[in-house]
């Protein structure tokens, strides 16, 4: 076995988890009848629920998960990731589009958009980091999760591409982790102003 | 095909997200006043235009893995389409209409082509 042929591993593994699919669709249905009804504490709720699972996510991938993870030999990780990343697939984007939808919903509702509102520059602050960590997060680690999945359900994995995939996957991730700090800082200073 | 040199789509795609993102920021950081539309059109436009360039250095790629790419493209388009449906329902129900609602709309469909071509490459390319 060498670094860019890995030995052959079993493609057992569901790339999408299927079974989660219907947990998925009801945290959509709650969140558009969240957003249609427009109720202070459902909007708060999915913001508040999403944005904490999302930062504490990122930071615990970041900061305790990613290091470990790059310490393991290919075929660990190889291993690690069949399991994980396809867990990632789906709760990922799920908890962003919960957090951003019902938080522009939350500071319409409480006028913070306004640009005479005194939270008004806090809000775009933290819609420049959204922006930003988004960008990292479509643009490198999402195709990343997925080039990993893809590349260990072939008969013979190529180590070197998923050891490519996986430091892109981990030093993004670290990333966003650090950009989480300042989308801490925003949001308590917008929750204390 | 991944020891090929290949042009630069993924980070063409970065860019086309960069755009609209920053079109979309510049926008809802100023709404409702009203704010000139210029910047967000021309970002907007752009990243339309490099979407299509996108697609044709996809399509001059020789023996490129198409079975590969619409497998996840179809699939990230459902899933991506499904969010940006959600995002452009929350605007039309806050009342966005007219100009800022075509060009939110613009860059929400661009936001979701871009994302199954950006990933659906990023597969084909290590294809067997």
């Amino acid at each position: 076995m060498t670094h860019t042929q890995a030995a052959p591993t079993k493609s057992d593994f569901k790339i999408v988890p299927t079974a989660a699919l219907p947990a998925v669709v009801i945290v959509f249905i709650c969140l558009i009848v969240a957003v249609a009804t427009n109720r202070l504490w459902a909007l708060d709720f999915f913001h508040v629920v999403g944005g904490g699972l999302w930062t504490a996510i990122d930071l615990f991938l970041g900061f305790v998960i990613g290091p470990i993870i790059g310490n393991m030999s290919i075929p660990a990780r190889m291993e690690f990731s069949k399991k994980f990343m396809p867990k990632m697939l789906l709760l990922m984007p799920t908890l962003v589009i919960m957090t951003l939808a019902s938080g522009w919903q939350l500071a319409r509702h409480e006028g913070f958009i306004l640009s005479s509102d005194k939270h008004h520059s806090w809000v775009v602050a933290s819609m420049i980091v959204v922006g930003a960590m988004a960008i990292i997060a479509l643009g490198f680690l999402e195709p990343a999760n997925i080039g990993v999945l893809f590349e260990l359900k072939k008969e013979h994995p190529n180590g070197e591409v998923i050891g490519r995939l996986m430091k892109r996957f981990l030093y993004t991730a670290g990333l966003t982790g650090a950009m989480q700090v300042a989308t801490l800082i925003i949001m308590t200073r917008i929750a204390t102003l | 095909m991944n020891n090929k040199k290949l042009p630069p789509i993924s980070e063409i795609s970065v860019a086309i997200l960069t755009l609209v993102i920053a079109g979309g920021v510049y926008l809802a950081s100023h709404l409702p006043n009203h704010v000139s539309l210029i910047p967000t059109a021309l970002l907007v436009s752009l990243a339309g235009v490099l979407v299509l360039f996108n697609l044709y250095l996809i399509s001059r790629i020789p023996n490129f893995a198409w079975a590969k790419f619409f497998l996840v493209a179809k699939w990230t388009l459902l899933a991506y389409g499904v969010i940006a449906g959600t995002l452009e329902y929350i605007f039309i129900k806050d009342g966005t209409r007219g100009s800022v609602l075509v060009l939110m709309s613009s860059a929400l469909l661009i936001f979701a082509i871009n994302l199954p071509i950006h990933f659906g490459f990023t597969v084909a390319r290590y294809a067997d």
